[in-house]
């Protein structure tokens, strides 16, 4: 019981995984490439939890963890934005949403 | 124990709010759902005493990408708004995938032992931050403004109409 | 300016290569222009190249016993250290001088001939090339470098015999020409590899130094080395037209006649005189191989002599008399005297340039007609073009005291010297060399005769071709015909017996020890009395017309015949092409179609593009698949990682080697 509720590093870490691997299964399941892509920032936003939880218990007096997640955020914006800005294009090409219709890349 | 449960409320608030987004069909309502999910993190933040972090995180993916991917689903919509989400055939394998993955980080986190410190964290955490960024990481704080210029350039060349020939 | 010359005799072949690369790149289009520079380069070169002979023999024996190397690495590995650059002695310095001068009057010589030709640039870019190959050849100081510009000479030859390409016959004699000397080539190589694995080193100075000793420096035996020489020998036997490879020679006139003055006279066949001159301490190692060499250039001598006799073509009879004299070269290589050889070669070089220029005068005069018996009293058509042929003829029949005279003389003295007849003779093979010295003596009565039998009907009675009307040659053509002239008068009196150290071209060229020149009387007066003897016999047939020719022909039809068909060589080289050749490589051909091909080959293929077509569904194109994938990889390698030790060879791989 002191384990469950004596709230830690393994928490957090867990927490953030969870996140992740909900965000993956998004990714790998949802037909709308927008979805994909939701998926795909809450994936990028649960590594800031790891960064930060990291940060906190093992060298808090260090901010590194905090300044990475920083970075991370700048990535996930530019992210967004180039990739929207790409579904855009494609949408405009092909005339549809659904990453299944993105076929191009094979024989 | 305050702790504990405040711990446990929004874990379940951040982890449902994603599960639902996955799951629902409704384009608007996953997105509605991944804000939910996006502040929930910030909440998680404030848990861990990066308030600077729960701020921005606010601003960026609660404020910005939420209202970036909203005016991906406006642009991209058609037919109905109830259809518009909804699962490929690989669903159940990404789903079982999804669980194993999940079950093996969760054992590996709790197989591990961290070297956890017993400093007390930083009160004041902005002005840390603050002098990181600008003597340590100064060079990737330059590179990253750079970085932000360029994905706003070339997202307005992607998405700029191309001219057909006549 | 011999200094110079001396440390910078690079240039020498470099200018000519140069005039080749442009004319081939910038002047193409202007004829007048191309020649120019061709004739400027080669004129240069003769010039650098005289200025080191000047120095060269002024400084006597300091080049003969050291010869000057200027080298850098080409490429060296272990074992095995290349180098290219120039090596100056004597030897070289005299083929210098013949094969400069010799191509500076062929190019003065070929702005009259091909006037008007259609290939005018490419005729003297091609010359160019071909004069910087022999050069470089000339100064090579390692046998791989000679190799190179040998074959570059190959190369050469193959485009300027074919020039006219647009010519069957043109283009089917540079095909055999290049054809037949590839087939030496291989031996050559052969020998020449297995020169540098036995000795280790293809230095011609350092080979000189280890060859004589080579039971010490190697595990070979005398036979074993005896078959490296003659496996060397065969590409100097291609090159040089000795039997049985001589058949390219005579087709090589379809070439312009300047060309085949270049061929014969100064630069392809006589490097391979050349070559064994180079070498020649590696047979007079070897009795054997040297008795193979005189044997295969006096029977060559002799045989070509005879086919010599019943030809119809000016050129054609040219050409097998420079096969003949090529023998005499070999003849005077194998009775280990490099002077009589090289010397044999300067001599030669003269007469037979001089006589392909005029025979290419005659053809111009006769509109490329090329049969003998359609000429006729061209003397007072062609005074210039008849005197210096006449000289011409004289020189090669060894008349007293034209060039050929001394050169002819000194190979019937060493190989008379080699013989038993002489009694003196301490080298083995004396039998043999007696022969041979009878055969070289008939093949001097031989060449005397077929000789001036062509010059009679040429040029003395009447024209009996009646649309014909010849004319004496442009001056560009006939002042190098009156240089060459005086070549061949006076070229030989280097060799004037009596001439002792410091004097004699003996002395300069030579292997071994000096030995100065006696006055043989018994082999002049017979060499002089048999020559004088085939001029007479000539004469009296074809200028006074006291016997019939057709008569004695008539008399010894078969023997004729023979002759005529020159032994029926090219038609046996034929029927074993055409019936073994051919009949071996159908068979090999169905092998590597039905089992290399068919099984092997289209298996491979075939195996490929079945896998192919199966694992191609693997790539969905869907990049949730991929990602899929990707994370599913990630499950199995946890689990991997889990379920083995981790400090195991296996994980150290998966991680990329990190530990």
């Amino acid at each position: 019981m002191t384990a469950i509720m004596n709230i830690g590093l393994n928490h957090f870490l867990v927490l953030s995984g969870t996140l992740f691997f909900i965000g993956l299964f998004a990714v790998l399941s949802k037909k709308n490439v927008i979805a994909v892509l939701m998926g795909l920032e809450v994936m990028l936003s649960s590594v800031n939890i790891n960064l930060i939880a990291f940060n906190r218990y093992t060298s808090p007096e260090i901010l590194t963890g905090n300044v990475f997640a920083i970075f991370v955020i700048a990535l996930a914006a530019a992210e967004v934005a180039v990739g929207l800005a790409l579904i855009v294009a494609i949408y405009r090409q092909r005339k549809t949403a659904e990453v299944q219709d993105y076929d191009l890349l094979k024989w | 124990m305050t702790f504990a449960v405040m711990f446990y409320v929004i874990a379940i608030i951040t982890l449902g709010s994603a599960l639902m987004m996955v799951t629902s069909t409704n384009i608007f309502h996953s997105a509605l759902l991944m804000l939910v999910s996006f502040l929930g993190i910030a909440a998680v933040f404030v848990l861990l005493q990066a308030d600077f972090l729960a701020a921005a995180q606010v601003l960026v993916y609660a404020g910005a990408i939420t209202v970036f991917v909203i005016f991906g689903i406006m642009f991209t919509m058609k037919g109905d708004a109830r259809k518009t989400n909804r699962f490929s055939k690989n669903a159940i394998p990404a789903a079982v995938l999804s669980l194993i993955l999940i079950v093996i980080n969760a054992a590996m986190v709790l197989k591990t032992q961290w070297p956890v410190s017993s400093h007390a964290p930083l009160e004041e955490t902005v002005s840390s931050v603050a002098e990181l960024m600008l003597t340590k990481y100064v060079v990737a704080f330059e590179v990253t403004a750079v970085l932000l210029l360029i994905a706003m350039i070339g997202a307005i060349v992607i998405v700029k109409e191309v001219k057909k020939p006549s | 300016m011999f200094d110079i010359a001396l440390y910078h005799a690079w240039v020498i072949p470099l200018l000519p290569a140069m005039a080749f690369v442009i004319i081939t790149f910038f002047t193409k289009k202007m004829p007048k222009r191309s020649a120019g520079i061709s004739i400027t380069s080669i004129l240069i070169s003769f010039v650098l190249a005289l200025s080191l002979g000047i120095g060269v023999i002024g400084q006597g024996e300091r080049y003969l016993e050291h010869p000057l190397k200027v080298v850098v690495t080409w490429f060296s590995m272990n074992g095995l250290s290349i180098d290219v650059g120039t090596q100056i002695d004597t030897t070289s310095v005299m083929m210098l001088l013949v094969v400069t001068f010799i191509t500076s009057l062929v190019e003065i010589y070929s702005l009259g001939y091909m006037h008007g030709d259609t290939g005018f640039a490419r005729f003297f870019s091609y010359v160019s090339l071909f004069a910087a190959s022999m050069l470089g050849l000339v100064l090579s100081p390692n046998l791989l470098q000679m190799f190179v510009f040998w074959e570059l000479v190959g190369l050469c030859s193959y485009l300027l015999i074919g020039f006219w390409y647009h010519k069957k016959s043109a283009a089917e004699a540079s095909k055999k020409a290049f054809i037949t000397c590839r087939a030496g080539d291989f031996g050559l190589l052969l020998g020449i590899i297995l020169l540098q694995l036995n000795f280790g080193t293809l230095d011609l100075q350092q080979l000189s130094k280890v060859i004589p000793h080579f039971t010490e420096y190697t595990g070979l035996t005398a036979a074993g080395l005896t078959g490296i020489a003659i496996l060397l020998f065969l590409g100097p036997m291609a090159k040089s037209g000795q039997f049985p490879f001589h058949v390219w020679l005579p087709d090589a006139m379809e070439g312009p006649t300047p060309v085949s003055a270049l061929i014969h006279a100064a630069t392809m066949v006589v490097a391979g005189v050349y070559l064994v001159g180079r070498i020649l301490i590696l047979f007079v190692t070897l009795p054997s191989a040297l008795a193979f060499v005189a044997f295969i250039g006096g029977f060559t001598a002799l045989f070509s002599a005879c086919i010599a006799i019943t030809q119809t073509e000016m050129k054609k009879i040219l050409a097998y008399s420079t096969v003949s004299q090529l023998g005499y070269m070999m003849l005077a290589l194998g009775a280990s005297s490099l002077s009589a050889g090289m010397f044999h070669l300067m001599t030669h070089a003269f007469f037979k340039a001089l006589m392909f220029l005029g025979a290419g005068s005659v053809l111009h005069a006769m509109h490329d007609e090329a049969n003998i018996w359609k000429y006729g009293g061209l003397k007072k058509y062609m005074p210039v073009t008849y005197w210096t042929f006449l000289i011409g003829c004289l020189a090669i029949s060894g008349i007293f005291p034209f060039a050929g005279f001394f050169s002819k003389d000194l190979i019937l003295e060493v190989t008379y010297a080699a013989s038993s007849l002489s009694g003196q003779a301490t080298g083995s093979f004396q039998g043999l060399y007696s022969l041979l010295f009878i055969m070289a003596a008939l093949t001097a009565f031989m060449t005397a005769f077929y000789m001036f039998r062509m010059f009679f009907i040429c040029f003395h009675g009447e024209l009996r071709s009646h649309d014909a009307h010849p004319h004496e040659a442009p001056k560009v053509m006939t002042v190098p015909l009156i240089i060459l002239g005086i070549f061949s008068f006076i070229g030989g009196w280097g060799g004037w017996p009596g001439l002792g150290e410091g004097q004699a071209f003996g002395y300069f060229v030579r292997v071994g020890n000096f030995h100065e020149i006696e006055a043989n009387w018994f082999l002049i007066i017979l060499s002089t009395g048999l020559a004088l003897f085939g001029i007479g016999l000539a004469a009296i047939f074809y200028c006074k017309k006291t016997y019939s020719a057709e008569a004695v022909a008539r008399k010894f039809p078969e023997l004729y015949k023979i002759s005529f068909h020159k032994f029926y060589i090219d038609e046996f080289y034929l029927w074993v092409i055409r019936h073994i050749v051919d009949k071996l490589g159908w068979l090999l051909w169905k092998f590597d179609y039905l089992f290399v091909d068919g099984i092997i080959v289209d298996g491979c293929g075939k195996a490929a593009q079945w896998s192919g077509s199966v694992m191609r569904r693997v790539q969905t194109g869907q990049l949730q698949h991929y990602a899929f994938v990707f994370f599913l990889a990630i499950v199995l390698i946890v689990l991997f990682l889990s379920l083995t030790d981790f400090n195991s060879i296996h994980v150290g791989l998966l991680l990329g080697g990190v530990k």
